[in-house]
């Protein structure tokens, strides 16, 4: 077997990085609106997705909790970038408390403070959740993002509570967007292919051999989580200025976002990035796809009302049968790879010369 | 705070803590025998309801006739989930079950928004008089209260019974403790596991339609709640074990109504505090209050 | 009798007691290891052999009595540090990263050279004119961002992975998946990822399990040649009577968690309690 070079893996890389460059750049010239917003919400989805694979997957901890740090990155993000006299409106309630309620700054750094916010809750909530195993700590990752709920939706005085924050500017471009995946990418997979990777792979395959292997299991878990929560984050920052309203309601930011990220990462096959982001293009595109079914429709002069509901229930049944006959997802614990489409495609041609 | 407001809040708190109870037996049986959290036991409840709700309002049954066959379509139901989507999967690793559990509380919750649909019903479907107020003192109490209480004690004794004195029960038992020997001693594995969900979906059925009477509504996503915090009961009386789970539900239900009735000010963040005990509890003491007993092997 | 060796003590193991609720599991062991000794722990099923183990690594917590480890009393540390410290040891049903290639697995055992600080700040402790003082290096983000310093980290973890596999003679096999490997290797994998942790003194739990008489031989000379290779000291849990008696040069026996024998080989063949111990259990000797 040809083994494809590092050189070459690198030239091909590069290629394929700014192909997708030039794409986004056609895409967000000439696709409208509508295309371009999908596209855009695509990498947000990716991020959630990619970063919900590093703790779910490489990890092998059975989180729940990461729509509790996709909503923190929302919430701080959007307070940081609301306009003074935005949040004076919005705060009919209570007044927004200082020193918020005076602040206003760029995108790039609220969604950054965003994202450290998030990995500063995933600590929080991780430091304790990380001594259960299995189903114990999803229950209690679920726990805790219930709690993150509940707490925002109570206070008015810094989340405008149940009434959520509108009038978030909508920052979030295509180039925002896959410049933040493109990050998060590269940091967790190249935490993934390091030392570190190798040791969560190792002990989420079985914990007691990692300890005997001088692995501080408790500390890499955690650390995992960290990373994963501050990526929760940054995704929550874009995607609450994609929506341009955010409010703590359960299907907005609640266990319904969980379980649209937790298909995505299955789709693609637990433990993979690549798998992961692929979860999030089907998702999202199907997502689009399946709105046909819930909008009213004439066909051949029949009018079938439209079914609301159908689009979930299509994917929950699909989610099922993954579980049930294809728990590998599309690429399993593997990463797309020049090597793969090297063996896949030029070896099968090689061999029936 | 007065003594028939105390008093009136013991009450609802009893009330509201017997049908966590008998939505918590399900999950710590099902637990107890195949290591899974059934997140979809909460949804299995909510669909009883709405058997009920259209054979009474579509079908024009007599209201008791309604809710008995409710209570025997979840019944059905539970096991028809297990049967499809959980006893494939028994071999598997124990997460690729729950995220399968996970997903046919989502699979069960869109289906009744598509085919009942999304929009809350109202559940006034039993006679004008329950809602009949006695007043006893100074306390107002709804017939309702007492039917519910009366049900929900029948049903525990009854289940107690069946558990600790039939055979059948203590095959259940047993098979808890250890499933290939029980399955060596003769007993049909698949078939108690069955029953297993039968019982455990029909008590909490049993506790939906109640619950919908009191709250008078019934919506595709009224089991989520409750069953999580159900679990969380379960839990709390230490899982696997029954009479746990009937303890648990008391006093977090009994928790809930006393600390909104002491604190009313936290009435906000009343759905916080099951999870903030399931933390607390799952840091500190995770085998809750009966212990069962659990080592892994190095 | 045995003569009582000048050489360093390696492993010391005092009063060592652990009780399981009221079962007394392990009951005041008293041992030591000295430095490139190579010595039995037998005893029939369930005696608490591989418990003695778990307390050395740190897996459980004893209930009384101490684990000395080069002087240091490594009672109740976690079990990294303990690895780190230099004590790597083999499980009795092979537990290998069985998705993880084979080199791969070596490489995990090297992880530890990245996160020893805790070990390096128990060293320093203990004896800070010996040891140098611990310097804490942010290895995780240099292995994020791949910096030189992790990049040359990286490559020298790779050659010495390499190199044990050689040493073990697995090198081929190095990127096939560790559970493709037949059963015999696996058991050497084991033993190389263990000493991928550069580790002192190696515990190996019934290691010879499953082989038949010509893999067990090979066996034996396979834990002699990396004993001198990588000088060790080793601990050895075994059944196989034949193979400890040729191996060991001291051999410790265990019955409902009590010491009733330890000696040399040919004392143990001939030693009554031994032989009734064994009676009724599995008729080696």
């Amino acid at each position: 077997m040809k083994r494809v070079s590092v050189k070459m893996n690198f030239i091909l890389t590069t290629i394929l990085v700014i192909g997708s460059g030039f794409f986004l750049l056609f895409a967000n010239n000439s696709f409208g609106d509508y295309w371009s917003r999908i596209i855009t919400l695509i990498a947000i989805y990716a991020i959630m997705a990619v970063s919900y694979t590093l703790v779910n997957g490489v990890t092998g901890i059975f989180s729940l909790g990461h729509a509790g740090f996709i909503a923190v990155g929302a919430y701080t993000a959007a307070l940081l970038t609301l306009p003074i006299h935005q949040k004076a409106m919005s705060f009919f309630i209570q007044p927004l408390i200082w020193p918020l309620n005076s602040i206003q700054m760029g995108f790039l750094p609220a969604t950054i403070i965003g994202g450290i916010v998030a990995a500063f809750f995933a600590f929080i909530v991780g430091y304790p959740s990380l001594r259960l195993t299995g189903d114990y700590f999803a229950i209690a990752t679920l726990a805790f993002a219930e709690i993150i709920r509940i707490v925002i939706q109570n206070s008015y005085s810094i989340t405008n509570g149940a009434l959520g924050l509108k009038g978030i500017p909508s920052y979030t471009t295509i180039w925002w967007s896959w410049g933040w995946l493109l990050v998060t990418i590269v940091v967790i997979g190249s935490l993934k292919f390091s030392s570190y990777g190798r040791a969560l792979r190792a002990l989420s395959e079985d914990t007691v051999a990692a300890r005997a292997m001088g692995i501080n299991v408790f500390r890499h878990q955690l650390m995992a989580f960290v990373v994963s929560g501050f990526f929760a984050g940054i995704g929550g920052a874009l995607y609450a200025h994609w929506l341009t309203t955010i409010d703590p309601r359960p299907t907005s930011l609640g266990i319904m976002l969980t379980f649209y990220v937790l298909i995505m990462i299955v789709l693609g096959g637990l433990g993979s990035i690549s798998g992961a982001v692929l979860g999030a293009i089907f998702f999202a595109i199907a997502a689009q796809w399946l709105r046909i079914v819930e909008s009213p429709m004439n066909l051949f002069g029949l009018k079938i009302p439209g079914i609301p509901g159908m689009s979930m229930l299509i994917f929950a049944t699909v989610f099922i049968l993954i579980m049930l006959f294809w728990r590998r997802g599309i690429m399993g614990k593997r990463e797309l790879s020049w090597q793969l489409f090297y063996n896949f495609f030029l070896k099968e041609a090689g061999d029936r010369n | 705070m007065s003594t028939s407001n105390l008093i009136q809040d013991l009450i609802n708190g009893t009330l509201l803590g017997g049908l966590y109870a008998l939505i918590a037996v399900g999950y710590t049986m099902v637990y107890g025998i195949l290591r899974l959290i059934n997140f979809a036991h909460g949804d299995i409840l909510m669909m009883g309801v709405y058997f009920s709700f259209y054979f009474i309002a579509a079908l024009t049954m007599p209201w008791w006739l309604g809710f008995i066959v409710g209570i025997v379509g979840a019944g059905v139901l539970g096991f028809m989930v297990e049967r499809i989507a959980y006893r494939p999967l028994r071999s598997a690793p124990r997460i690729s079950s729950l995220i399968t559990a996970i997903g046919m509380s989502f699979f069960l919750e869109s289906l009744a928004v598509v085919v009942f649909g999304g929009i809350p019903k109202s559940f006034n479907l039993y006679p004008t008089f329950f809602s009949k107020i006695l007043i006893i003192g100074h306390t107002r109490i709804q017939v309702l209260t007492f039917f519910i209480l009366a049900v929900t004690f029948l049903l525990m004794f009854v289940l107690i019974w069946l558990l600790y004195k039939t055979k059948i029960g203590i095959a259940m038992r047993a098979i808890s403790v250890d499933i290939p020997t029980t399955s060596l001693m003769g007993a049909n594995v698949d078939n108690i596991i069955g029953l297993t969900f039968i019982i455990g979906s029909m008590l909490a059925a049993t506790s939906g339609i109640m619950w919908a009477m009191r709250y008078p509504q019934v919506q595709p996503y009224m089991g989520f709640v409750p069953g999580l915090k159900a679990f969380i009961a379960a839990v709390i009386g230490g899982i696997g074990s029954v009479p746990g789970a009937l303890v648990g539900g008391f006093l977090l239900g009994m928790v809930e109504i006393l600390i909104v009735g002491f604190f009313p000010n936290l009435a906000g963040y009343r759905d916080a505090f099951a999870y903030v005990i399931l933390i607390v509890l799952l840091m500190f003491r995770p085998s809750g209050i009966f212990k069962v007993y659990s080592e892994q092997k190095v | 009798m045995i003569e009582i060796s000048k050489k360093k003590s390696v492993l010391k193991l005092e009063n060592l007691t652990i009780k399981f609720g009221g079962l007394t599991a392990v009951d005041s062991f008293n041992g030591y290891l000295n430095e490139g000794e190579l010595v039995g722990l037998i005893g029939p099923n369930g005696a608490g052999k591989t418990t003695i183990f778990n307390m050395i690594t740190g897996i459980y917590k004893p209930t009384f009595g101490n684990v000395i480890f080069n002087n240091i009393d490594i009672t109740g540390m976690k079990p990294h540090v303990i690895t780190h410290l230099g004590v790597a040891r083999t499980f009795q049903n092979i537990r290998l990263f069985s998705e993880m290639t084979v080199l791969e697995n070596v490489l995990v055992g090297e992880h530890s050279w990245l996160t020893n600080f805790a070990a390096q700040k128990v060293l320093y402790k203990h004896n800070p004119k010996v040891y140098r003082r611990p310097k804490w290096k942010p290895w995780f983000w240099s292995a994020v961002l791949k910096t030189p310093d992790y990049l040359k980290m990286e490559r020298e973890m790779r050659d010495h992975a390499l190199e044990l596999l050689k040493a073990v003679d697995l090198e081929r096999y190095a990127n096939l998946k560790a559970s493709a490997l037949p059963y015999g290797p696996q058991r050497k994998l084991e033993i190389a990822r263990a000493l991928a942790t550069k580790p002192m003194l190696l515990l190996l739990d019934e290691p010879a399990a499953g082989m038949n008489p010509q893999e067990t031989q090979e066996l034996l000379e396979f834990i002699e040649n990396i004993r001198k290779r990588f000088s060790l000291t080793i601990l050895l849990i075994e059944h196989d009577m034949k193979f400890v008696m040729g191996i060991c040069e001291r051999i410790y026996v265990l019955d409902y968690g009590k010491i009733i024998a330890h000696g040399l080989p040919k004392e143990i063949q001939n030693n009554k309690k031994v032989i009734e111990a064994y009676l009724g259990d599995e008729v080696y000797v």
